[in-house]
């Protein structure tokens, strides 16, 4: 049971990740170059946080056509876990391994601050530990994470359940007040069909440690375990 | 400038070059008396600028004090390093980017960032942490106290797009770089209008046994250039940061650089991963003055010769001459010297990064920097001639008195029937003291996962270290008003409050980083300022165990004559043995006991009338400054900020606030907002009128909350040290009362005061929009 955190040039919450993997959920991790097609037997990815290349063109547009996410797409194919982080989220939409699209943020604005995320579904990999209903608080810290998709796309993700977190007041009270960038329907994060990927804008790592004021994000890592345990 | 190199080098040329007849005379001695070329002129030029040489105040700084036990590298590096135990140092400094960035917001604060970040890694430490110290003009239309009129719309809009475009430059570069921004000051005064101050601080880890020195040494090793091309951008930008502001001004936006965070992220990871094979020997970045300033400093540091061929230097542009070449600022770029027959295991590493890696020459044994094109020497000078050698002057000083009445003008009216409630509210809204969330929401605080106190509620920042329990606190701080009205000593408010920021986190402070920014030093009474501020801070890093251990001056602040108030900002670093005592400032819950630690006496009504002339409700609310800053005893400052980390490590603390602008009545406000946790206090006037017991900023006091039970012991450290330690209330839910002498004079729910905090930022560039829309 090993863990792979991809790093692609630019990336900046990669050792964050690798980190958490290590030290707090205390598993078996390696990085991954983004120039090798290798996942080295790894049993979940994570794409981590970061500027992938610049990220100049558009988030997430150049890192889709790195040999490592080729096998990260058959990867996923064959069920493998893949969590996407900020970064990771919108490469992972780049990459059509979840639909949608990150937009520039309503502000307009960076914005780094702790949000209020409600578990929509917690009957996924990534939030077995987790009540449905559930309200944890992540930080987010993002330019673009205004997540967009057509209706018919909407409609789908609500019908299977694969939206997974949605912003929210500390109470699990879904308002425009409570989303932070404009996101369509106040979505946080969404899952793969097969439920087997995870996009998510907040970064569960850096709510992981007790010292960093906040352990709720730790949920996602400990779901994760478990979920490759079963496997 | 005309760049030919044909150009014959006449008085008028020199002159164009910033060097004044003697210093060109000096340069052909130092020749041999010949003449220069132009590019050794221009080489001259850039190493003799005020900003690269230091020539006005060289002879101050070395009063300043920089050693310590725990000193392992003093001024004269690209930083300054800290050994801060278990096997770990850190590496800090700050650095001025003023010129930049009143000329090209986003990109003078972009490449500010990027320049102290690379002062950091080029030691071989890990950039885990930056703050910055941002002063601008008036955002809001309020009449300014002390000046003749309201800021017009153009003023207020100038002031608020150079706001709007620092911290967005701030924010692009840190946050691409994946460096958390811990926060810093900002700060307003009319006198930053035309000359905007951003002052970057940066602080990285690296292993005590790993550090690398931008040091020459080994005949024959080869001289490699790493990362960006150099381009034609930047030329001549420390000449520009050593010249005065006029309308011309505009005009210089080609010498400002452009900053790409993406490629200094590349360069980072390269650089790290190449020190780690060992064949390193040294390692300059290139800053002010390029390509020049890190061969002739590399060279002069190991007493050895560098000579380069600029044929082989990447180039962005074709057609550069060797003036361009030698002068560019272009960005992201490094000079290293690698032991001779290891090149490769270098190369390999930058090649992974996918960045350019070039051997560019050699060192040789002659203590000269030779400059090559196409085989053709085009420059030779020795490297002392740039740098031991370079002018130094002792200007004169002349004693100076602000225009500034020492006592309270007679219009002024205290101890009214104002509502001070109201006044609490306008100071929680003013400018200075309001909440920055708009400007720090905008960094990225939190990667790299170490941030255990971030910006915008605490006095420092604090960051864990990983693999270990210890932690680091940092803190800037600098009072331009205080300065003005006496250098001396608003300079040692300025370190005192540094550490204080520092010590009330729980941390040791230990060391420390100034940034100067002045006027003009060619005027006299500039250079007396200067001189004071020196004076002062050596007198308060001395009394507080702070050495200096690097930094930068900023002269020439600027515009149409107009100069700044002598600004000193000072940085403190403190260290944490556990990390987990680290404390905040705010209230945590209703119920504990508040205590006003302070080391001092109130004085009698004259000192009082006096010193709160140069408070914030005096410029804010009363719209008039007079007299002098409080004063300051830097024997108890030291005994109360030792105390306060003794009664945090001994877990006698809940929280701990410093008492600093706007009084005792902001700093329980800011404690009370962040948590709703409300105060209810009781003071005494002390026969004073009201406002100076609520509003007057007395140095060395600070706000701490208390388990009742820890009482006893709290008051058996303060007695140790020789300081008060008077209980003035408790916590509550949700109401902030002040009572003086037994009747109430301040009552507000804390989301009222929240309110006014937190909005008024936001409030001050809205406005501000519409009058300039309405204008």
């Amino acid at each position: 049971m090993k863990f792979g955190v991809i790093i692609f040039p630019g990336s900046n919450c990669d050792h964050d990740a690798y980190w958490t993997i290590q030290h707090v959920a205390r598993q078996p991790v390696t990085f991954l170059w983004h120039e090798s097609h290798d996942l080295e037997n790894c049993d979940a990815i994570i794409v981590p946080g970061g500027f992938a290349y610049g990220d100049y063109l558009r988030t997430g547009a150049i890192a889709k056509f790195s040999p490592v996410m080729d096998s990260v797409r058959k990867f996923a194919a064959g069920g493998g876990l893949v969590l996407g982080i900020c970064n990771g989220f919108q490469i992972l939409c780049e990459s059509g391994l979840l639909p949608g699209a990150l937009m520039r943020n309503v502000g307009l604005k960076y914005v780094c601050k702790p949000v209020y995320v409600r578990v929509e579904n917690a009957n996924t990999p990534f939030t077995s530990t987790c009540r449905e209903g559930e309200v944890l608080t992540i930080p987010i810290g993002h330019m673009e994470g205004n997540y967009f998709c057509d209706e018919a796309t909407l409609a789908e993700l609500r019908r299977d359940q694969r939206i997974v977190f949605r912003y929210a007041t500390p109470d699990g009270d879904i308002t425009p007040a409570a989303n932070p960038n404009g996101s369509l329907d106040n979505i946080a994060g969404i899952c793969s069909p097969g439920r087997n990927v995870l996009g998510m804008m907040p970064h569960p790592e850096r709510s992981s440690e007790p010292e960093l004021g906040c352990t709720e994000g730790f949920k996602i890592f400990e779901s994760l375990v478990g979920a490759m345990a079963e496997k | 400038m005309n760049l030919s190199p044909a150009l014959a080098i006449t008085p008028e040329v020199v002159q164009e070059h910033g060097l004044t007849p003697e210093e060109y005379e000096k340069v052909k001695q130092l020749l041999g008396g010949r003449e220069p070329t132009l590019t050794e002129l221009g080489i001259f030029s850039v190493m003799w600028s005020e900003h690269c040489s230091y020539k006005s105040s060289r002879v101050h700084l070395k009063r300043l004090p920089t050693r310590s036990r725990l000193v392992v590298q003093g001024p004269g590096e690209n930083a300054g390093i800290i050994d801060i135990g278990d096997g770990w140092a850190c590496a800090f400094k700050i650095e001025s980017h003023n010129h930049p960035s009143f000329i090209e917001p986003f990109q003078g604060a972009a490449t500010g960032v990027g320049g102290i970040l690379r002062d950091i890694f080029t030691m071989g430490a890990r950039p885990v942490a930056v703050m910055d110290s941002l002063r601008f003009g008036p955002i809001t239309p309020a009449k300014a106290a002390g000046e003749g009129a309201r800021a017009t719309p153009a003023e207020l809009h100038k002031n608020h797009s150079v706001l709007e475009g620092v911290v967005s430059g701030i924010a692009s570069y840190g946050n691409c770089f994946g460096v958390p921004n811990l926060g810093g000051e900002t700060k307003f005064e009319p006198c930053y209008s035309g000359n905007p101050l951003v002052n970057a601080f940066a602080l990285g880890l690296v292993r005590r046994d790993q550090i690398f020195y931008a040091k020459a040494s080994g005949e024959g090793n080869p001289v490699i250039y790493v990362g960006s091309k150099t381009g034609r951008d930047g030329i001549h930008g420390a000449t520009m940061a050593s010249e005065e502001f006029s309308e011309a001004s505009e005009a210089k936006r080609p010498n400002v650089q452009v900053g790409d965070p993406f490629l200094e992220k590349l360069l980072l990871e390269a650089c790290l991963e190449a020190m780690q094979t060992g064949a390193i020997v040294g390692i300059q970045d290139m800053g002010a003055a390029g390509l020049t300033c890190s061969t002739c400093e590399m060279g002069g540091r190991g007493h050895v010769g560098i000579e380069i061929e600029l044929d082989r230097v990447p180039q962005r542009e074709t057609g550069m001459t060797p003036y361009e070449i030698m002068l560019s600022e272009s960005q992201e770029r490094m000079l290293l010297v690698a032991q001779k027959g290891r090149e490769d295991e270098v190369f390999r590493v930058f090649q992974k990064w996918g960045l350019d890696a070039v051997d560019v020459g050699r060192v040789t044994t002659d203590g000269k920097m030779r400059v090559l094109e196409h085989g053709k020497v085009v420059a030779e000078i020795p490297n002392e001639a740039l740098t031991d050698d370079a002018p130094v002057y002792k200007r004169p000083l002349q004693r100076w008195e602000p225009p500034i009445p020492r006592e309270k003008p007679d219009g002024i009216k205290l101890a009214g029937p104002g509502d001070l409630t109201e006044n609490l509210k306008r100071l929680l809204a003013s400018p200075n003291i309001c909440g920055k969330r708009w400007v720090w929401q905008q960094y990225d605080s939190m990667v790299q996962t170490n941030t255990v106190e971030g910006p915008g509620a605490g006095d420092a920042g604090v960051i864990r270290i990983k693999g270990s329990q210890r932690g680091l606190a940092m803190a800037l701080d600098g009072n331009g008003r205080w300065c003005y009205l006496d250098p001396r000593l608003g300079a040692m408010h300025a370190v005192a409050e540094a550490a204080r920021n520092v010590a009330c986190a729980g941390a040791t402070p230990v060391g420390a980083t100034n940034c100067l920014n002045f006027g003009n030093p060619e005027k006299p009474y500039i250079m007396w300022q200067f001189s004071q501020v020196v004076d002062g801070m050596t007198r308060a890093c001395e009394e507080l165990e702070v050495p200096i251990t690097g930094g930068n001056v900023s002269f020439y602040n600027e515009t149409l004559g107009e100069g700044i108030y002598p600004t000193p900002v000072v940085g403190i670093v403190g260290i944490l043995e556990d990390v987990h005592q680290a404390t905040q400032p705010h209230f945590r819950q209703a119920g504990r006991t508040v205590v006003l630690l302070r080391a001092g006496e109130p004085g009698d009504i004259t000192d009082a009338e006096s010193e709160f002339g140069s408070s914030e409700y005096a410029k804010e609310v009363l719209g008039a400054v007079w007299g002098y800053p409080p004063e300051l005893e830097l024997e108890r400052e030291a005994a109360l900020q030792k105390a306060i980390v003794e009664m945090i490590q001994t877990g006698l603390v809940e929280s701990a606030h410093d008492c600093s602008d706007g009084g005792l009545a902001v700093a329980l406000s800011e404690a009370a907002l962040p948590q709703a946790v409300g105060v209810r206090v009781s003071v005494a006037s002390q026969g004073l009128p009201p406002e100076f017991a609520l509003f007057g900023e007395d140095a060395s006091r600070i706000v701490i909350s208390c388990d009742r039970d820890k009482l006893s012991g709290i008051q058996q450290v303060a007695v140790k040290y020789g300081l008060s330690a008077d209980v003035i209330g408790e916590t509550v839910p949700e109401q902030v009362e002040i009572k003086l002498d037994g009747g109430v004079v301040v009552s507000a729910a804390v989301s009222e005061l929240r309110e006014a905090y937190e909005s008024a930022l936001e409030k001050a560039l809205r406005t501000e929009t519409e009058v300039v829309a309405a204008d």
